[in-house]
C-alpha cells in the first residue's frame, strides 16, 4: 500500500530535456519525451484509472483500466505503455471506455472477496477506488465458479486454486485471495530491490504470485524489504502493523537511523503512535525504497528494555537507584569537577555518537571543549572511518566521499572493495545492483566470494579475492598495471595534480616488486586477473570505487584509502558524476559525527585545533579558551585509564564494551575508572560498567539532522515525545549548565544554526533550507547555496590532487602453527552493528546468533561438521560460536558477525591498529578453530556478569526524591 | 600509558613514511603527524622514553622523537 499522502504518477518521471506538447480531454500539457500518456494526464490534474501501474515500476500494460482513445488512431491504447506525441489527441473518458473499464472491473471483483469493511487496506485501497471510479455496480458471475477467494467449492469440496493467508514474515501478510495478478509485488522485488524473490506461477486463470519455489516467504529468498508490501495495490500484502491497528491518520517526513545510507521515511502515525513506515518516493537518497531495518525493524523504540528513567551507583556491583534528572546532572558535575580537581583537567573525556544527530554530536564536543576544557572526545568513527577522514583530506583535500549516490547512473565501471552493500546498505546496494543489470561492468575485490560477485542477472567481470590483509599490496599492484601499461590520463593529472607528488609516486608504483606477478603469492591474486581489472577501471568509461571497512579496519586503512585516491586520480575518475570515491559510511550519522569536530584534534569543519586562527573562532563564539593541542583517542582513553590518569568518561550512545576491539582490555579500563555516564535507550554493555545512566531518546523523540555517506544533511522529525521526558540535546545541554557552563539553546535548529555560523562549509545551511530543499549536500555556503552533489569538480579542495606513498607493510598479526586461520569480520543485512536495536526486534528471525562460517576444507580437516560448537582463539582471548560450513569463504580464512554480545566476537579481536588513525584492525585476526563442547571462559564470565547486573537493574529503587523530572 | 603500546604506534607511523625518498620528509613526516595527532602526554612519555635509551624504536621513529617539541606541561 502506497503512503497516505503520495501521489502517484503511474510511470516513471521521463529523463528528456525536450518538451512535448499535446492535449488530454481538452487540455494542453507539456511534458518532457517519452513521458506516458498517463503521467501526463496525472501531471494535468486528469487520473486515469489503472491498477497495475506505479510510478515505482516500469510500465506493464496488463490491467486493461488505464486504456484511451486517441485521435487518429485505432483500438484503446494502454496510458501506461504509450508514450506521448506532439500533437496527440487523448480522450480518457467516453462511454466506450466507461463501458470496458467496468467489463474489466466486474471480471476483478468476480474474484475478489466483498470483504471490504473488515479489510486492512480499508479506506486506502486502490481496487476499492477503482471500483468506485469506474461505477461498477453488478457482478453479474457470482461466485460459485472458479475461484481464489474461498477454500471451499460450493459443493462442499476443497477449492484446488485457494492458498492460506501466509503469515510466516514477521512483518507483512500474504493473503492470495485478495490478489489480483497485476504483478506490482514481482516487479518491485525484481526492479526496485533486485532480489527476483517472487514470481508469477501458472498461466491464465491458474496465475498465482509465489515466493522462490512456492515456499512461504520467511523461507523463500525474500529479503523483506517491502518493496512489494509498498507496491500492493490490495491488502493481499499488508503490513501486520497495518492490520492491528488500522490506516494512519497524519504522515512525517524523517530519516531512518540505521546505516549509512539515510533513507527518507514518511512515519505514518496515529497521534503518536506509528502505524507503519513508508520510504519516501521524493527521498532524495533512496526514492522510495529501504531495507528489512529501515521500514520494520523498529519496535525497539518502544520495546519494554527501554529505561525511562536516570539512574545512579557507586559502584558497578551497587543496585541502581532511580533518581530525577536534576538529582542525576548535580551528581555527574560533582563526580567530574572532583575528579578533575584530584586527577586535574584531563582526567575525562566524552564520546559522542554516530546514531545521535548531528546537533547532538555537536554539542557533546562542545561540552567537552568548553566545558571540561579539554579535547578529550571522540566517536564511533575512530573505529570505522577514522581512515577514510585522514586518506581523503590528504590527497583530495575533505575527509568525505566525493559524489551522490545518484552518480552510479553514470558509472560504466563499478569497483567495490571491502565493502559489502546488499547487506551494510541495502538500499544504495538495490541501485548498484539495477545499474550493473543495465549494463556497467563490475571488478569485486574482497577475501569472500560477497553476494554481489554473483547474483540474479548479476555477475562480477573480475572478483580479486585476496588475502585478508594485503589491501595495500592489490591496490599497487593496480596502480602498477596503470603507470607501466601507459594508463594514467595524463590530461587530468598534468591539470589537476601537483606534477612533483605524481612523479614520485609514478617512480614508486612501476616499480617491480608490486607487479601483479611479483605480487601475487603476497595476495593471492593471480596477476592476470589484477591486470585485467585494472585494464578495465582505467579505460572502461566512467569508473566508480565504492568502499567500505574492509578497507579501513586494517593496519593500513588509511593507507589503502590514499591508495584509492590515487587510482582515481591518475585514471581521471574524480570531478564529474558517475565516478569519484564514495566511502560506504556504516552508522546513520558517521559522516556527522566526524563533520560535527567529534576528533579530538579537529574543530567542526575538519580544521585542527592548533590552528590559531579557529581556535579564536570558537573561542570568541564560545566566551572560553580552548587548548591546541589534541586530546585522547578511544584506545588513548583506555590506555589512560589503565594507568590511573583517566577517570571519567560521558558516552554518549555507544557501547564500546561490545563494539571496540579485545573486550578484555576495554572492560579492564572501563572498571579503571570511577565515574562512566553512559546515556542510551538500554542498559548496553559499556552501562553494565557505569555508574550514571541518562536515558536517552530515539531517532523518532526529537529534532535535528542526520548526514549521510553522500554528505547529505537530512530532517529527523519528532513524532512522539521523548519517553524519558528529554531529547539527547536537551540532556547535554542541562549537564553543560550543572558543569557551570552556560548552554541554551530551545531548539535544535538553533545548534544548527551556531554550526552554520563557525563552519565554513556549513554557512548556508539551516532547518529552513532543508525543509525547503528536503535535504542539503555540503558545502553548502555562498559558492553552493544548494549544496553540493559531486565534489572537485574543476579543482580538489587542496587546490592540486596529492599523490600519496603507499608502500605495503604486512600486518604484524600473521598466521602461525598456533594460529594458522585469519578471522574477519562483518554485518548482515537483518542486523545493525552491535544488535541493540534490531536484537530487540523480529529481525532476530533471519538471523538470532553470530555464527563462524569456515570453508568445508578447513572444516573437514578439523572434523567439524555445520551446527558443531566451535572454538576460536586468537591471541587476545577465545569464544565459541556455532560453525557454518560455507564456500562463500576461501580456504584458510574465517569470518563471523558481531551483533550479538555474548558472542565475543571482539574477545578475538587484538589491539593492532590503524598507523594513522588508531582504526581497529577488526579484519585481520589470526586464529585456531577447534571442536568443543561448551562455551568459552570468557562466555561464561560474561553471562555471569550479565545476570548480575541484570539483576542489580531489577533491584532499581528510587533514592530521595529531591528533584523533579520534567512533565 | 603502557609504553609498549606508543612504541608500536610510533614504529607503525614510521613504517608508513620510510618509504620517503628524502629522508629530512620522512623525518618530518614522523614527527608532524605525532604533532598533530597526539596528546602532548603520550608525546611526552614516548619522548621521555627515548630519553632513556629508547629501546625499541625504529631509527627513523627516534630522530623523529628527537626532536619533538613540547608544549608546557599546563596546556597538555
Amino acid at each position: 500500500m502506497l503512503s497516505i499522502v503520495e501521489i502517484d504518477y503511474g510511470t516513471p518521471k521521463a529523463k528528456s530535456q525536450t518538451m512535448v506538447a499535446l492535449q488530454i480531454d481538452g487540455k494542453t500539457v507539456r511534458v518532457p519525451e517519452g513521458t506516458s500518456i498517463m503521467r501526463a494526464a496525472a501531471q494535468a490534474g486528469i487520473n486515469i484509472p489503472r491498477l497495475c501501474a506505479s510510478e515505482m515500476l516500469e510500465p506493464f500494460g496488463s490491467c486493461r483500466l488505464c486504456l484511451v482513445e486517441v485521435e487518429g488512431r485505432k483500438g484503446y491504447p494502454a496510458s501506461c505503455t504509450t508514450p506521448v506525441a506532439a500533437g496527440m489527441s487523448v480522450s480518457t473518458q467516453t462511454p466506450k471506455l466507461a463501458d470496458i473499464r467496468r467489463g474489466v472491473m466486474e471480471l476483478y471483483i468476480s474474484d475478489h472477496p466483498l470483504d471490504c469493511l473488515t479489510c486492512p487496506a480499508n479506506g486506502h485501497c486502490e481496487l476499492q477506488d477503482m471500483a468506485g471510479v469506474v461505477g461498477l455496480r453488478e457482478v453479474r458471475y457470482g461466485y460459485d465458479g472458479e475461484n481464489h477467494v474461498y477454500a471451499k467449492k460450493s459443493d462442499g469440496s476443497a477449492n484446488p486454486l485457494f492458498v492460506p493467508k501466509d503469515e510466516s514474515n514477521p512483518y507483512f501478510t500474504f493473503d492470495p485471495s485478495k490478489c489480483i495478478a497485476c504483478s506490482r509485488c514481482v516487479r518491485a522485488c525484481d526492479e526496485v530491490q533486485g532480489t527476483f524473490a517472487l514470481t508469477i506461477q501458472g498461466r491464465g486463470f491458474e496465475s498465482k504470485v509465489a515466493a522462490s519455489q512456492d515456499n512461504r516467504f520467511l523461507d523463500s529468498e525474500c529479503v523483506s524489504c517491502g518493496a512489494c508490501v509498498q507496491a500492493c495495490p490490495t491488502a493481499t500484502l499488508s503490513e501486520k502493523s497495518l492490520i492491528d491497528k488500522g490506516q494512519a491518520e497524519h504522515s512525517v517526513i524523517t530519516t531512518c537511523a540505521y546505516c549509512g545510507v539515510g533513507c527518507s521515511f514518511r512515519a505514518e502515525m496515529k497521534g503518536e503512535e506509528i502505524v507503519r513506515m513508508v520510504p519516501n518516493k521524493d527521498g532524495q537518497a533512496n526514492h522510495g525504497h529501504s531495507c528489512v531495518k529501515g521500514r520494520f525493524a523498529i519496535g525497539y523504540a518502544t520495546h519494554p528494555d527501554r529505561i525511562t528513567t536516570p539512574m545512579i551507583r557507586a559502584k558497578i556491583s551497587d543496585p541502581w537507584k532511580v533518581v530525577s534528572w536534576e538529582q542525576a546532572f548535580a551528581h555527574v558535575a560533582s563526580e567530574f569537577k572532583r575528579l578533575q580537581a584530584s586527577y586535574g583537567k584531563h582526567s575525562i573525556g566524552g564520546i559522542t555518537s554516530s546514531r545521535c544527530t548531528n546537533e547532538e554530536t555537536y554539542l557533546v564536543q562542545k561540552l567537552v571543549r568548553a566545558g571540561f576544557g579539554n579535547n578529550n572526545v571522540d566517536t564511533c568513527a575512530r573505529v570505522c572511518h577514522s581512515p577514510t577522514g585522514y586518506g581523503l583530506k590528504a590527497t583530495l583535500g575533505e575527509s568525505a566521499g566525493t559524489q551522490d549516490f545518484d552518480s552510479i547512473e553514470q558509472t560504466d565501471v563499478v569497483l567495490v572493495i571491502g565493502a559489502n552493500p546488499t547487506d551494510a546498505h541495502p538500499v544504495f546496494g538495490s541501485q548498484m545492483k539495477r545499474r550493473l543489470r543495465a549494463g556497467a561492468k563490475l571488478i569485486v575485490i574482497d577475501p569472500r566470494r560477497i553476494d554481489l560477485v554473483r547474483t540474479p542477472h548479476i555477475r562480477a567481470d573480475y572478483h580479486l579475492k585476496l588475502k585478508p590483509g594485503t589491501n595495500v599490496a592489490v591496490l599497487n599492484t593496480l596502480a602498477h598495471v596503470i603507470v607501466t601499461e601507459g594508463l594514467v590520463d595524463r590530461d587530468f593529472v598534468a591539470q589537476r595534480c601537483e606534477p612533483e607528488a605524481f612523479e614520485k609516486w609514478r617512480a614508486f608504483v612501476a616499480q617491480d616488486k608490486y607487479s601483479p606477478e611479483t605480487m601475487e603469492a603476497e595476495t593471492g591474486v593471480p596477476a592476470a586477473l589484477v591486470r585485467g581489472a585494472a585494464r578495465l577501471y582505467a579505460s572502461g568509461g566512467n569508473g566508480a570505487i565504492y568502499y567500505g571497512l574492509g578497507v579501513t579496519e586494517h593496519a593500513q586503512g588509511s593507507t589503502a584509502v590514499m591508495a584509492i585516491a590515487n587510482l582515481a586520480m591518475a585514471t581521471g575518475n574524480i570531478g564529474r558524476e558517475g565516478v569519484g570515491v564514495n566511502p560506504l559510511r556504516g552508522q546513520n550519522n558517521v559522516q556527522g559525527s566526524c563533520d560535527m569536530g567529534s576528533f579530538p584534534h579537529e574543530f567542526p569543519g575538519y580544521r585542527h585545533v592548533g590552528d590559531a586562527a579557529t581556535r579564536a573562532l570558537f573561542e570568541k563564539d564560545w566566551g572560553v579558551p580552548l587548548l591546541g593541542e589534541p586530546g585522547l583517542r578511544i584506545p588513548n582513553m583506555f590506555e589512560a585509564a589503565l594507568d590511573g590518569s583517566f577517570r571519567g568518561l560521558y558516552i554518549e550512545g555507544e557501547d564500546i564494551a561490545q563494539s571496540d576491539p579485545d573486550t578484555q582490555h576495554v572492560t579492564a579500563a572501563l572498571s579503571a575508572m570511577e565515574c562512566i555516564v553512559v546515556q542510551d535507550l538500554f542498559l548496553n554493555e559499556t552501562a553494565k560498567y557505569a555508574h550514571v545512566f541518562l536515558p536517552g531518546s530515539s531517532f523518532l523523540e526529537k529534532d535535528g539532522t542526520f548526514t549521510n555517506a553522500e554528505r547529505r544533511v537530512s530532517r529527523v522529525r519528532k513524532v512522539m515525545a521523548p519517553k524519558a521526558g528529554y531529547a539527547d540535546w536537551e540532556i547535554t545541554q542541562k549537564l553543560a549548565q550543572a558543569m557551570g557552563y552556560p548552554m541554551n539553546y530551545s531548539h535544535a535548529s538553533e545548534i544548527m544554526d551556531e554550526i552554520a555560523r563557525l563552519t565554513p562549509t556549513f554557512h548556508g545551511m539551516s532547518f529552513d533550507k532543508i525543509d525547503r530543499l528536503g535535504s542539503v549536500q555540503w558545502p553548502c555556503n555562498e559558492d553552493h547555496p544548494d549544496g553540493t552533489p559531486v565534489m572537485h569538480v574543476g579543482e580538489f579542495v587542496r587546490g592540486k590532487g596529492r599523490f600519496m606513498l603507499t608502500e605495503y607493510v604486512p600486518t604484524s598479526e600473521k598466521v602461525d602453527a598456533e594460529h594458522p586461520l585469519i578471522l574477519t569480520t562483518g554485518r548482515i543485512l537483518s542486523q545493525y552493528n552491535v544488535g541493540a536495536q534490531t536484537r530487540r526486534t523480529a529481525n532476530v528471525m533471519w538471523h538470532d546468533e553470530d555464527r563462524l562460517e569456515i570453508h568445508p576444507h578447513d572444516a573437514e580437516e578439523r572434523g567439524i561438521a555445520d551446527g558443531d560448537w566451535v572454538g576460536i582463539r586468537s591471541r587476545s582471548g577465545d569464544t565459541v560460536l556455532h560453525a557454518m560450513i560455507s564456500e562463500r569463504m576461501q580456504p584458510g580464512v574465517v569470518y563471523t558477525t558481531f551483533h550479538f554480545p555474548g558472542s565475543g566476537a571482539n574477545v578475538i579481536t587484538t589491539e593492532n591498529s590503524d598507523w594513522a588513525t588508531n582504526c581497529p584492525e577488526y579484519k585481520v585476526t589470526a586464529v585456531q578453530v577447534t571442536r568443543v563442547s561448551q562455551p568459552s571462559d570468557w562466555q561464561k564470565r560474561f553471562h555471569a556478569f550479565s545476570d548480575q547486573q541484570q539483576a542489580l537493574l531489577d533491584q532499581a529503587q528510587p533514592a530521595d526524591t529531591l528533584g523533579q523530572s520534567p512533565a | 600509558m603502557n609504553i609498549e603500546r606508543l612504541i608500536g604506534m610510533a614504529n607503525d607511523i614510521a613504517a608508513y613514511f620510510a618509504v620517503e625518498p628524502d629522508h629530512a620528509t620522512a623525518v618530518h613526516g614522523v614527527r608532524d603527524h605525532l604533532t598533530r595527532f597526539w596528546d602532548p602526554v603520550m608525546r611526552r612519555e614516548l619522548k621521555t622514553h627515548l630519553m632513556q635509551g629508547g629501546e625499541g624504536l625504529l631509527p627513523l621513529a627516534r630522530e623523529a622523537v628527537d626532536g619533538l617539541s613540547m608544549p608546557p606541561a599546563s596546556t597538555g
